[in-house]
């Protein structure tokens, strides 16, 4: 039975109790434990199941690494998913429960895999469901995820909020453990700007409990004199709960802290993700203890010999009155010391060394302890807790010399410092034989862009595990980092840790050295995934000679915990049963974060409104008073249509047409894109970018332009206007402006870099509104100003002045076949003037219209639409244009293109109009259809519909599209495809269908 | 003639910073290479200031000039003066070559104040604000949009552009938010 003692415990509080809650159990706590420390002293032994054969799962360890105790944490819009319990902040009225069960935790149906695990080895899953082919995507797959899976996806969205910070430092500090602490204590009185971060909510690591003792006194004291000096240091920042997640090139690093984990709900941010630019990482990041490989080594009970020292010493839990600890090595014995000391029984120490003679061993003994050395556990005893341990010899094959009653077992095979931050930018690691573990290759550090080391790696992280190897390590990484930033280190006080003498490791990667095939199935090495030593050597047998082929094969180290327990474990197997030495065989690759990052970091404010930018015109708040229906257009948000009462909005977009056609319609063209051009040699440089001459253009007219690239494709169009004799202003598409801004940028900066021409993207100085229809003039005169009359101010001209007393510039320009002023006036007018405009057009019946009717009024005319008749392989001349393309010109962007055989062969589809025989509308995207099919079998085809509407004022469908030789068809009747089968009949015509001799436009 | 008007009216929001938006406020884009013969006085007839150094920003009261690029510049003034500074501009380059626009109503500008004005940009812009030298003019992004910034009277001022300004205010709002202070 796991209980609470009734002393000690340095973090618990016991003044403050708290009250949690699991699987609906009320569990009783204290402030200062983390979920796993909770449910532990509740004997809550039993916390999850296992991912494929949904063994029983307590919890391991008392740190990141846990791969068992994963639980949903929270309810409703606050639920999360595989939230590790060791890592949780135990707090009054948490919500916890555990995952990947059915029905209950104790009695779970998925448990019969386990029964069948002899037939669920490696690969199994690729084995026996690979044929029939189809049948694995419509009912093994299906099958398979649903039994699988850890815990469940929320249901509702999340209630709380996350944002992210930008910040530099010259040195970051990843953990906050004596080594990570004395270094930073060098680089910040140094005068480096130092971040030093910690991933739990406590500094000083592992040295309290472990008993260090730093300059004469408990380590607790140094950490809290080491503290007090980095808070008086200006230049130092200190953050716990603040896990380094990653290291990227040129320093950046993301770092995630948990601001309000563990107070939920009280206005903070939940999560804050670290967006860091860091000169130089030191990684203090620690070790990570690994498992022993024997049989049953997964049954609940079974803990890390340093976690259950943590849960002991930390928060005062014992993991049961008997534990049994099984070592290859002296640090463990720290952990029976504990336990003993704790008033705990400790029947056996079980050492897989043949001796066991070192100072801790002695002092064991010396206390009454029993220890065996050459033993070996030769399984564990239990279901879903241990019973006890059966005992033989290390040598052996598994014959069972003793068997003992416990109710844990404490496990330490040794120690992994922790490399991630090392190696996610390319820092290599090399085998310590001696200690078995790969540590950090200081001669092949990961590299910065001056190709200098990006990452000192100190302490334990570095493979100086004790404390006092530990402390003089970090002393010699922090002067080195100063140095690095060329700075001059300062006499600065260097902890000295008493050293206590520690025998030599002996690598044990399975337990006993010769078990047979049965204890072999049983050995845990990865046990979220389920993956075995069994396994792992019969994906060797397989031909998986690359570890990371192997971790493939088996999902070993591919949980939730991405293996830091089960990695070298796994490859120390491997190595051994491919007879390859275990620095041949290599790891896998560390790749961030570190630990789960939530995804609501990731995205920080980026939700609901201000998920993205949305642009907004000056009239925009007008438009949505109106019940204006919103299309996006790029990050603008047009209206479509302004659907009345009742009208449906195919209605509205009607009665806004015939509107515009027989009175006057307003439509806000704000987001056109305006670029003024000056310079000497402007007008050159306009000649460059458009087809047709923009030189020529006389000081006071429009003319209207296409831009093509240099393939000669169109990329944009729109009027240009001749403002002064050095100065154009190019009107682009709304989703131009930025593009075309900075093609003309592009060209002037890096190939015609001597031509003097400045230009100014001033989109977004102007508001734009298009007044249109017979009745426009009427509407400008009544509100006055300037003399907008068809003799002063013909089509194709503008002028400046003040309309209504707003200063404005009137362009006689019609996208819409009718009597048509543009109006630019300053953004800050731009809603006096609309509604001036709405207010004095009331007696000529004017209506603001949408981008639906502009589309379709310009279809009416045969006005070509960027993104509509052009796709990127339209050259101008597809659409009939050649009339804007000038012959005279020796050269404009796209001219050699379009000289290519492709682009200037006869047979291209080029536009025409199409009318349906039966007045009906083609399908948007519909082709037409040609004689005959191709290679793969699919009917040919000759052309395609480009813009298809109902066009009121027609009665009738019209469509614009390109035909092979179409202009030279008129009158031809074609097929096009419907999406329902069966074709229409459309007759080719001429696009414009409405007024071609531009009467109206020009009246 | 009707007053000129902001993009958000004057909206503001009280966190544990201030966030005002205001204007409207005069601003010229003036183009030049800084060899320009006349631009140094052009631009002190504009705003009573000379031609500030790289990423600097030079004031004369409330009147300034700003380095935005190599051959750009951004003078600050009252609304209502734009027109005539930039008639005298053109009076002053004249035969020279040059561009110089009004893109006062193309921006809309933010004011971030109190102690804690720089957390508010720290959540928003990747650039360092402690590396910041006195009178610098910072451009960089503000979440998912261009912004340019200065220090100076107890906050930060923010230029962007006018069709944003929600948007940011959205951003400033949400990051000046009571106890989602850094420190």
């Amino acid at each position: 039975m796991s209980t609470r003692l009734s002393k000690g415990g340095r973090l618990i509080d016991r003044a403050h109790a708290i009250e949690i809650s699991f699987n609906g159990k009320r569990l009783r706590g204290y402030r200062g434990d983390t979920l796993s420390a909770a449910l532990l002293a509740n004997d809550q032994m039993l916390v999850g199941r296992s991912f494929k054969y949904h063994r029983p799962r307590g919890i391991v360890a008392s740190g990141a690494e846990e791969p068992n105790a994963l639980v949903n944490l929270g309810a409703g819009a606050r639920a999360e998913p595989n939230q590790r319990t060791t890592t949780t902040e135990a707090f009054d009225g948490l919500v916890a429960a555990s995952q990947n069960h059915w029905p209950s935790l104790d009695y779970d149906i998925g448990a019969v895999n386990n029964l069948a695990a002899r037939f669920l080895p490696a690969g199994f899953y690729y084995k026996t469901f690979i044929h029939p082919r189809p049948a694995w995507k419509h009912l093994f797959e299906p099958i398979i995820r649903r039994s699988a899976g850890l815990g469940k996806a929320p249901a509702e969205p999340d209630a709380d909020r996350y944002e992210q910070v930008y910040a530099h430092c010259d040195l970051l500090v990843a953990g906050g453990g004596i080594a990570g602490l004395q270094a930073a204590l060098i680089a910040g009185a140094a005068g480096a700007r130092v971040m030093l971060l910690e991933q739990t909510a406590h500094w000083g690591g592992r040295a309290p409990v472990d008993g260090d003792v730093i300059d004469g006194k408990p380590a607790e004291e140094w950490i809290t004199a080491t503290l007090d000096a980095l808070g008086k240091m200006e230049n130092v920042t200190l953050k716990t709960r603040c896990m380094v997640a990653g290291v990227y090139d040129h320093g950046y690093v993301l770092a995630e802290e948990r601001v309000a984990d563990h107070t939920p709900g009280d206005g903070r941010p939940r999560k804050r993700l670290w967006r860091i630019r860091a000169t130089r990482v030191l990684s203090a990041t620690g070790a990570l203890e690994r498992p022993l490989a024997f049989a049953g080594n997964d049954i609940p009970g079974v803990m890390l010999a340093s976690a259950v020292r943590d849960y002991v010493g930390n928060w005062a839990v014992s993991p049961g009155d008997r534990t049994v600890v099984v070592t290859n090595n002296d640090d463990a014995y720290r952990t029976a010391i504990a336990l003993k000391e704790a008033g705990l029984e400790v029947p056996v120490i079980v050492d897989a060394r043949a001796q066991a003679n070192g100072a801790l061993p002695q002092k064991a003994r010396a206390m009454g302890i029993r220890v065996e050395a050459g033993r070996a556990i030769v399984k564990v005893k239990g279901g879903k807790r241990v019973t006890g341990v059966a005992l033989g010899l290390m040598a052996g094959e598994g014959a069972v010399l003793e068997e003992i009653a416990c109710d844990a077992v404490a496990m330490s095979g040794g120690w992994s410092p922790v490399v991630h931050l090392w190696s996610h930018c390319g820092g290599k690691l090399t085998w310590d034989r001696a200690r078995a573990m790969f540590r950090p290759d200081a001669a092949r550090p990961p590299l910065t862009q001056d190709g200098s080391a990006l990452v000192i790696a100190a302490g334990a992280a570095n493979g100086a595990l004790t404390g006092a190897e530990a402390l003089a390590d970090a002393a010699e990484a922090g002067v080195a980092a100063v140095k690095s930033l060329d700075l001059k280190a300062k006499t600065t006080p260097i902890g000295k840790a008493e050293a206590v003498e520690e025998a030599m490791i002996e690598p044990v990667w399975m337990m006993p050295q010769g078990a047979k095939a049965s204890l072999r199935m049983k050995m845990w090495l990865d046990f979220q995934n389920d993956v075995k030593v069994s396994d792992v050597q019969l994906a060797a047998r397989e031909g998986y000679q690359s570890v990371e082929h192997t971790k493939r094969y088996t999902t070993l180290g591919m949980a939730t915990d991405q293996g830091k327990l089960s990695n070298i474990n796994g490859l120390a197997i491997l190595a051994d049963a491919l007879n390859e030495d275990i620095p041949a065989v290599g790891t896998t690759t560390f790749r961030p974060p570190y630990t789960p990052v939530t995804i609501g970091a990731l995205v920080g404010e980026a939700r609901g409104e201000i998920f993205q930018p949305l642009r907004r015109t000056p009239m925009q708040g007008w438009h949505e008073a109106q019940g204006a229906y919103l299309e996006p257009v790029g990050l603008w948000r047009r209206p479509y249509c302004y659907p009345r009462a009742g009208e449906t909005h195919e209605q509205a977009v009607n009665r806004e047409i015939l509107n515009t056609r027989a009175n006057v319609g307003l439509l806000d063209a704000s987001t056109l894109g305006k670029i003024i051009v000056r310079g000497p040699d402007a007008g050159r440089f306009l000649d460059m970018l458009y087809t047709n001459v923009m030189s020529s253009l006389p000081v006071g007219k429009c003319r209207y332009g296409l831009m093509c690239n240099e393939q000669g494709f169109l990329s944009d169009d729109g009027v240009v206007v001749r403002l002064a004799e050095d100065t154009w202003l190019c009107h682009t598409t709304s989703g131009g402006a930025d593009r075309i801004h900075g093609w003309m940028e592009d060209w002037l900066q890096c190939e015609w870099w001597d031509w003097k021409v400045y230009t100014a993207n001033v989109t977004e100085q102007y508001a734009q509104i298009a007044v249109a229809g017979p009745k426009a003039r009427l509407v400008l005169e009544k509100l006055g100003g300037m003399d907008v009359s068809k003799e002063t101010m013909p089509f194709m001209t503008f002028a400046e002045g003040e309309l209504a007393g707003i200063p404005a510039r009137v362009h006689r320009i019609s996208f819409s076949g009718e009597l048509s002023y543009e109006i630019a006036v300053p953004a800050s007018h731009g809603l006096a003037l609309w509604e001036k405009l709405v207010a004095a057009g009331a007696e000529f019946g004017v209506m603001p219209y949408g981008t639906e009717a502009m589309h379709i009024m310009r279809a009416e005319k045969g006005f070509i639409m960027i993104g509509d008749e052009t796709d990127g392989t339209v050259i101008p001349q597809d659409l009939g244009l050649d009339w804007a393309i000038s012959k005279k010109k020796a050269d404009f962007l796209g001219k050699r293109g379009q000289e290519r055989t492709y682009l200037a062969s006869p047979d291209r589809w080029k536009l025409v109009g199409f009318e349906t025989l039966d007045g009906s509308v083609i399908p948007d995207g519909a082709y037409v259809l040609d004689a005959g099919t191709n290679d793969y079998g699919f009917r040919k085809a000759q052309g395609r519909v480009t813009s298809t509407y109902h066009s009121p004022t027609l009665q009738k469908g019209i469509a614009m599209g390109l035909l092979r030789h179409g202009p030279q068809r008129m009158g031809e009747v074609v097929e096009f495809n419907t999406m329902a089968g069966g074709t229409v009949a459309a007759r080719v015509v001429n696009p414009v269908f409405l007024d071609p001799n531009g009467e109206k436009q020009n009246g | 003639m009707a007053e000129p008007v902001s993009a958000l009216g004057g909206a503001v929001f009280e966190g544990f910073a201030t966030v005002r938006e205001i204007g409207p406020l005069g601003m010229i884009t003036l183009r030049a290479k800084p060899d320009v013969p006349g631009l140094e006085a052009a631009v002190r007839g504009a705003v009573g200031t000379g031609l500030p150094a790289r990423r600097q920003m030079d004031w004369a009261k409330d009147r300034g000039c700003g380095w935005m690029s190599p051959d750009e510049y951004l003078l600050i003034l009252p609304h209502a003066e734009v027109g005539r500074a930039l008639a005298g501009i053109e009076a002053a380059l004249k035969g020279q070559h040059f561009l110089a626009v009004d893109v006062s109503d193309a921006r809309a500008v933010f004011r971030i104040e109190g102690e804690k004005a720089d957390q508010v940009l720290r959540k928003l812009a990747p650039a360092d604000l402690d590396a910041m030298a006195p009178g610098e003019l910072r451009r960089s992004r503000i979440a998912q949009v261009a912004g340019a910034f200065w220090a100076g009277e107890g906050g930060y001022t923010l230029v962007v552009f006018r069709s944003v300004a929600g948007y940011v205010m959205g951003v400033l709002t949400h990051s000046a938010q009571p106890g989602s202070e850094l420190a």
